[in-house]
């Protein structure tokens, strides 16, 4: 079919919510209200790691408006399934805090109240009785010996390969044999690249409302970006028969990966289903800061092999995944990560160790790019330092290392639909720059035995 | 005081889908005896505009006019199952389902269309318009609305489909990483040229110049806003977004937007793209998935730009004031 | 304290609400009214996405007390919107491609707003200054700030 024959597909229409958009019609979460409503809100954690000992809610329930407080023995399966639903596993997270705490905002408690700033003075007024931990907040310390354990099972870093009866501290890539490249190389490049943790920031903020039906069952008002995913994950929690849930949704005020933890639905269904009324539940911009899931910081150590004429010979990368305290969905970004992190190039030796490392600070998770946006920011700069290092310009170190359709990439898949030659050479002639021929002739369609080049 | 510029460059792949796969989607379709057809879903609109997409898709297959098809979606009670909006795989997954329910609406379609005018269905073609004629008699043609009636009151056929789009998933070599985690690759490319200001630090991003290859645009004006939201959030991402001011230490979060940095529309800057088009061979209309890679070559080119128009190898993100500053005072010292 | 009633001018009626202490007119308009394009983003007047006009300047409805505003005038995107149609800006903006999620639209259309009825001309310069209180994420800002142009374009030639 040729892009003649394409009469929709490859038009520029307007968009079909276009005009409720503009005219404010366009209805969000919040733009939905019942008449007795009532809000939640979260009684967090004010320390990175904590033993609770013991939680007042005495001067809570005085506040006029306070209906009730949930804690993690109301919870009928108080843990996050995000992983296992997606078949990573295994899932550590709790719903509410049951003996301590692993992150400043961490959730221990949901107080429901008449009114919003009945519930926001009511969790003022619950006192926590803390001990505080030591805290371990670098990648490489919380996995060096000595260093305060956070997980259950004993280690800081998520075990891979256990499906394969393995334990593995990390995700391995192995191509060929890097340390014969070493060997071999003219000269050895290394570089260490941090990334920082960042927020989604979208406009509206998370939110729910869950309102209990005549039927008997409860419908979702959500703004996740996963209907489906957010509504077996809730049933799971509530330990209810799924047909029981209704999600509604499907206009999100920006995503960009912030909105698929389901950390709002499975509280807000809870108490929607003992009190027998709506439960509203919305971030407010602070917990949308700091509480809810980050794009995680991660730390990587490149050391390539380089020829004196540019050629990559062996690209060795160990990656840090700042996951925070919990897993949501890290685990499933440092295999996305390996995948990536030697770059779109044909290299033959290479040897990756991706990590997924656990601190004390706000969970790290989805978001735009997961995993791949942090190693192209450190394999490109990287490249740039190779290009010094052999004297050739950026352009040309990138062409002459491009990966091409039938290579091999690091995890044994072949490659298919390349397109990087192609991308370099049309953005080279946008800006003027004059590439040698060589480089105007390659094609991401011919291998080297094959052409002329 | 001075102000240096520079020029850098970076080239990336992005994967579409979820990695490793296992992530499908489902789509049904049915059309209404109002000559228009619904696409059902539980899919989600991030306002990337996938509401829209879809109807094109979903148009484009059926051959019938865009204006009459309707997406209903967001409701789980209605609509079938979907993985959701992630993982650039919305438009390649949901996009598939929608091509493959329109196929087999449009079958039925045909077959009925065939019959009211008498004629074999392989000798007709939809107008694009709203009608189904036979080819090479113009006049020989029947509005599909009327199509649509007589399929449900003449007779008793239903003129629906079914789609379902999934990458089986793929396990991981625990020893050697071997995996199949993706359905095709998209591609981007960015020059970014910058100007630092060796006094205060401060990095003012010129032009963001970008190519991109993504397969099929199916809505290009779509394309261009998720190029020009990306690079701005790159940029963003590169110079000024940080929840950890002093990492990894976790004083100093940032509580609101007066104290997490974004950039405004004051520091956009000049941006130019070009997007290519080689059709994949797994998307629908050869369709890359596009959504989050329009960050990823924006961020290292700027990093490389200010290294290169400073001389020095800054290699830690957000590059604020202050890491300029003191590279050039590392680099100051060191000679 | 006491409830307190409180009568304003609402896209061109008078409205009569009562109102708790310190209650903002984010609030009212939203809850009380069920004026919902007016949206509510950070509550802190660091995101724009609540403004309104208040006797034709944009403000951010998530920092004023409502009792504050007694006898003033209030518009919302709903007072700006005809009943046939669309104001020139909501035109452009959705022409031009100006929106992705909607949900900093109603804020940034009413600043455009005011901005034209000010200054019919601006330069892109000071389309950038009027909307530097407008968060945007999704779009980069400039399809808002070509669409904007565009809109002074076409009202002048109206």
């Amino acid at each position: 079919m040729t892009v003649q024959d394409l009469k929709v597909v490859g038009q520029s229409v307007l968009r079909r919510d276009g005009l409720g958009h503009v005219t404010g019609k366009t209805l969000f979460v919040e733009d939905r209200s019942f008449p007795d409503m009532l809000h939640l809100k979260m009684v967090r954690s004010p320390l990175p790691h904590a033993r609770i000992r013991s939680m007042d809610f005495s001067a809570a329930e005085n506040v006029p408006g306070f209906v009730r407080a949930l804690t993690y023995k109301d919870v009928p399966k108080n843990i996050y399934t995000i992983l296992c639903l997606i078949g990573v596993g295994p899932d550590e997270e709790p719903v509410l805090a049951e003996d301590k705490v692993l992150y400043v905002d961490q959730p221990i408690a949901a107080v429901i109240a008449e009114t919003e700033a009945a519930a926001m003075e009511a969790v003022s007024k619950v006192r926590l009785d803390l001990e505080e931990l030591p805290a371990v907040l670098d990648v490489e310390e919380a996995l060096e010996p000595g260093a305060p354990i956070l997980k259950d099972w004993g280690t800081n870093y998520f075990i891979y390969d256990y499906e394969h009866g393995q334990s593995n501290k990390c995700r391995k890539v192995r191509l060929g044999d890097v340390e014969k490249g070493f060997a071999e190389a003219d000269l050895i490049v290394e570089g260490r690249y941090q990334t920082s943790p960042i927020e989604h920031a979208p406009s509206e903020t998370t939110i729910c409302i869950a309102k209990p039906e005549a039927d008997g069952r409860l419908t979702v008002y959500t703004n996740t970006q996963a209907l489906y995913f957010s509504l077996d994950n809730t049933a799971l929690i509530l330990e209810i028969p799924f047909q029981k849930l209704h999600f509604v949704g499907g206009t999100v005020g920006g995503g960009f990966g912030g909105k698929v933890d389901v950390i709002t639905e499975p509280i807000a269904c809870l108490a929607a289903m003992k009190t027998g009324r709506p439960v509203k539940y919305k971030f407010s911009r602070e917990e949308e800061m700091r509480a809810s899931s980050s794009r995680g910081a991660w730390r990587m150590y490149y050391k390539d092999g380089v020829m004196r004429d540019g050629r990559i010979v062996a690209r060795q990368v160990t990656s840090y995944a700042d996951a925070g305290a919990y897993n949501r969905h890290t685990p499933y970004a440092v295999t996305k990560h390996a995948a990536n992190v030697a770059g779109p190039y044909r290299i033959p030796n290479v040897r990756i160790d991706a990590h997924c490392v656990y601190t004390n600070r706000q969970p790290g998770s989805a978001m735009r790019g997961f995993g791949v946006t942090p190693a192209s920011f450190a394999l490109e700069v990287q490249m740039d330092k190779i290009a010094e290092a052999v004297g050739l310009d950026p352009w040309s170190i990138r062409f002459i290392n491009a990966y091409r359709d039938g290579d091999m990439k690091p995890h044994q898949k072949v490659v298919e639909d390349a397109t990087l030659i192609e991308v370099m050479q049309a953005a080279a002639e946008m800006v003027g720059h004059d590439l040698p021929a060589e480089f105007k002739k390659m094609s991401s369609r011919e291998s080297e035995e094959g052409s002329d080049g | 005081m001075a102000k240096v510029r520079g020029t850098g460059i970076a080239a990336v792949n992005y994967p579409t889908g979820m990695n490793l796969g296992g992530d499908p989607s489902q789509a049904l379709i049915h059309a209404t005896t109002t000559g228009s057809f619904v696409i059902s879903l539980s899919s989600t609109d991030l306002g990337q505009g996938l509401k829209t997409v879809i109807a094109q898709i979903g148009a484009e297959t059926l051959g019938v006019p865009f204006d009459t098809v309707w997406i209903d979606t967001g409701d789980t009670d209605t609509g079938p199952h979907c993985m959701g909006t992630f993982a650039s795989r919305a438009t390649h997954r949901v996009g598939n389902a929608v091509v493959q329910a329109a196929q087999e609406a449009r079958k039925t379609l045909m077959e009925v269309a065939a019959d009211e005018l008498e004629a074999n269905p392989d000798d007709l073609e939809t107008d694009g318009e709203g009608n189904i004629r036979v080819k090479g008699s113009p006049d020989r043609s029947v509005a599909i609305v009327n199509v649509a009636l007589a399929a449900h009151f003449k007779y008793g056929k239903t003129i629906s489909g079914r789609g379902i789009y999934s990458k089986p998933k793929s396990g991981v070599d625990p020893d050697t990483g071997k995996m199949d985690p993706d359905s095709t690759e998209a591609h981007a490319c960015t020059v970014a040229e910058v100007e630092v200001d060796t006094e205060t630090g401060m990095v003012t991003v010129l032009s963001l110049k970008s190519a991109y290859e993504i397969g099929r645009q199916v809505n290009p004006e779509l394309v261009r806003s998720q190029i020009g939201g990306g690079s701005f959030m790159g940029m963003a991402h590169a110079l000024y977004e940080t929840t950890a001011p002093y990492y990894p230490a976790i004083d100093h979060a940032p509580t609101d937007f007066s104290e997490y940095l974004v950039p405004g529309p004051a520091e956009a800057p000049e941006t130019e793209s070009v997007v290519l088009e080689y059709p994949s061979s797994t998307g629908p209309y050869g369709v890359k998935g596009l959504g989050e890679m329009t960050a990823n070559s924006p961020i290292p080119a700027i990093v490389n730009a200010i290294n290169h128009a400073l001389g020095v190898r800054i290699t830690d993100l957000p590059v604020t004031p202050e890491k300029v500053l003191r590279a050039l005072e590392e680099k100051a010292t060191a000679h | 304290m006491a409830s307190t009633i409180v009568s304003f001018t609402l896209n061109g009626r008078e409205v009569e609400v009562i109102a708790k202490p310190l209650v903002t007119l984010q609030t009212v308009l939203r809850e009380q009214l069920g004026y919902t394009a007016t949206k509510s983003g950070c509550k802190k007047g660091g995101c724009g996405s609540c403004t309104v006009l208040l006797n034709g300047d944009p403000v951010m409805s998530c920092l004023l007390p409502v009792a504050d505003i007694a006898g003033q005038e209030v518009v919302t995107l709903e007072g700006i919107t005809p009943v046939d149609g669309l104001h020139p800006i909501q035109t452009t903006f959705y022409e031009k491609f100006a929106i992705q999620c909607g949900f900093c639209t109603p804020g940034m259309i009413l600043v455009a707003k005011a901005l034209l009825d000010r200054n019919p001309h601006p330069s892109a310069e000071e389309i950038a200054d009027a909307l530097s209180g407008n968060y945007c994420r999704c779009t980069g800002y400039t399809p808002i700030v070509r669409a904007v142009q565009h809109a002074a374009q076409q009202m002048a030639t109206d």
